[in-house]
């Protein structure tokens, strides 16, 4: 079994995001960029049925900031491939774009099973993991959980999670696509000598993307941060002041008193 | 004529409020561009749902035993020959987790505009303007969505519901040839959320604790702030991913929605996923050590502090007495 999983760096939304001059997209200079959280949740779960089944764990990722580092995070944590999609990409490049470039790459590797984050924050013309099976013309299920493969019957199991706690169990033929919201267990680290070793030992596999067409996103005419007439009122001054404000306004709506 | 269609979305028989919410925005959108409204549902022995659904000026049904239960496969096959004959001019989509795979899904079938993540569509002229939720609710993009057939994923609970009161129309209901694929996408069961002692959808009070307070060992503190409040703890989807929480304590998108008199969200970001899930609580109060957090956005009250610092001298400021 081949499993492959796309790896993709967003801004980190710890840091203040800084528009652009003409107001359209983020200032690429003054970000700080990290893996997607679900990327890393879908690279967990990859390992772990490496784990189950024997097989290969393959990341590919766009020729990105930082993507190198996190290739080789990726291979000090146990994938056993590397593979960066070289073209001239928007540092920030979106997920229809991703997936136009992804999916040839993704077809000449012999995959069985794409395990992919199942968004992204700044999905804004969809989401990768469906996006990309839609070029492979494969089947997909998203915001699942709970995989378990079949290698012999080539299924997948998976759980689609619904709202309120809900969840459906199905299957899917293989090759397929599934969109991981949470992986079996919290995503492992690798420790700093071993991606050191790793940067050392490791060659990184090289593609270049085929050029694509355009289409398929909406144009962007502004980004703007949320209005803040709704904002919470914030309370000022020391923590016991604080505190004092916060015990105060409970007390006035009664919630103090709320007690089972 | 290039409608607006609603795809509504049913879950075992039940209709998801945000096909309401839809109905409503969809009935908006379509006055303004002088379009028909449609409703487009898949599934099985829809009888009684479609009925919900005739404020639309047609509803139209795709009706099979193989549609009973929601397949990415299946469903994106029929609808997208439905949405094929229909050429509409928008199609609204619920952003749940069969909308996320219907939204890009059919977007990439058909080869259709997608704007994802909405939370307001409005009419200018002939042109269709989309406000879309990024980076976790950090910020909004304002997106054109052209002149030809396009696809917006709405975020639930952007709309009210009641602006389309069920079985109010009068619209006729028609049902649709269905050809369906071989199935490569197979439904087996569905799962019911596992029971708890405790159902946080009926508690008064609610401390929620995120990512933020960094590490299992910390959630004494928000259970100790939790029982001086006489309340339970609740908590952020990262928090059960990492096993500090069951699942049944989980609020937000893919867990529990609530609506307490009072929410405390400890070191809570606010992603629009949580959000979805509490935003209707009575009175918020947020503690988080980033003042940009979006938490701030949707919270009464805000507090910049760190949690852990902050939530022990509030516990003991309680217990003490008022």
């Amino acid at each position: 079994m081949n499993l492959l999983v796309p790896l993709k760096m967003v801004p980190d939304l710890v840091e203040e995001l800084t528009l652009n001059e003409a107001g359209t997209g983020l200032d690429r200079d003054a970000l700080t960029y990290k893996l997607n959280e679900f990327d890393d949740q879908a690279l967990e779960e990859a390992l772990e049925l490496k784990a189950l089944h024997g097989g290969t764990v393959i990341v590919a990722g766009l020729d990105t900031p930082d993507i190198d580092q996190v290739f080789y995070t990726a291979i000090a944590k146990g994938a056993d491939r590397a593979v960066k999609i070289t073209g001239q990409f928007d540092p920030l490049v979106d997920s229809w774009t991703a997936a136009a470039a992804m999916a040839p790459v993704v077809a000449s590797l012999e995959v069985d099973l794409v395990l992919a984050g199942v968004q992204a924050p700044d999905d804004l013309y969809g989401q990768l993991p469906v996006l990309l099976a839609g070029r492979l013309g494969w089947p997909h299920v998203s915001v699942v959980s709970g995989i378990e493969l079949d290698p012999q019957a080539r299924i997948a199991r998976c759980h689609q999670e619904y709202s309120g706690g809900v969840m459906a169990a199905m299957e899917t033929a293989l090759p397929a696509v599934l969109g991981v919201q949470a992986a079996r267990k919290t995503p492992r680290y690798a420790p700093i000598s071993r991606i050191r070793q790793v940067m050392k030992e490791a060659k990184l596999e090289e593609v270049a993307a085929a050029p694509a067409a355009d289409g398929g996103r909406p144009k962007v005419r502004r980004l703007f941060k949320p209005e803040s007439q709704g904002h919470a009122r914030m309370l000022e001054g020391d923590v016991t002041s604080q505190i004092e404000q916060l015990v105060g306004l409970l007390a006035e709506r009664g919630l103090l008193k709320v007690r089972v | 004529m290039a409608p607006v269609v609603v795809i509504a979305e049913q879950l075992g028989g039940v209709l998801n409020d945000v096909s309401l919410e839809l109905l409503g925005k969809g009935r908006q959108l379509a006055q303004g561009l002088g379009e028909p409204l449609v409703a487009l549902l898949a599934g099985d022995q829809l009888d009684s749902l479609a009925a919900s659904l005739r404020t639309a000026d047609r509803v139209l049904l795709l009706e099979d035993e193989g549609l009973a239960h929601f397949t990415p496969d299946a469903y994106e096959q029929v609808l997208a020959e439905a949405l094929k004959d229909l050429e509409p001019r928008l199609v609204l989509i619920g952003n749940t987790s069969a909308g996320m795979d219907l939204a890009a899904g059919l977007s990439g079938r058909l080869n259709w505009t997608l704007a994802a993540y909405c939370t307001d569509l409005r009419v200018e002229g002939t042109a269709l303007v989309a406000v879309a939720q990024l980076y976790g609710g950090k910020l909004f993009a304002e997106v054109e969505l052209g002149t030809s057939a396009a696809i917006a994923s709405v975020i639930p609970g952007s709309f009210p519901a009641d602006a389309v009161k069920s079985g109010e129309g009068r619209a006729t209901v028609e049902r649709l040839p269905v050809k369906l694929p071989p199935g490569r996408v197979r439904f087996h069961e569905l799962i019911a959320p596992e029971t708890s002692a405790v159902d946080i959808k009926k508690v008064p009070v609610l401390v929620s604790v995120g990512r933020g307070i960094g590490g299992a060992e910390n959630v004494e503190i928000a259970e100790d702030l939790a029982r001086a409040l006489g309340g339970e703890i609740a908590a952020s989807r990262p928090v059960v991913d990492s096993g500090w929480l069951p699942k049944a304590r989980q609020v937000g998108k893919s867990g529990m929605t609530v609506r307490p008199k009072l929410y405390v969200a400890l070191g809570i970001s606010g992603a629009p996923e949580h959000l979805q899930g509490m935003k209707d609580a009575e009175f918020i109060v947020a503690v988080n050590t980033d003042s940009s957090a979006p938490i701030f956005e949707t919270a009464h009250i805000g507090v910049v502090a760190d949690a852990l610092e902050f939530v022990p001298a509030l516990t003991e400021r309680l217990t003490a007495g008022a």
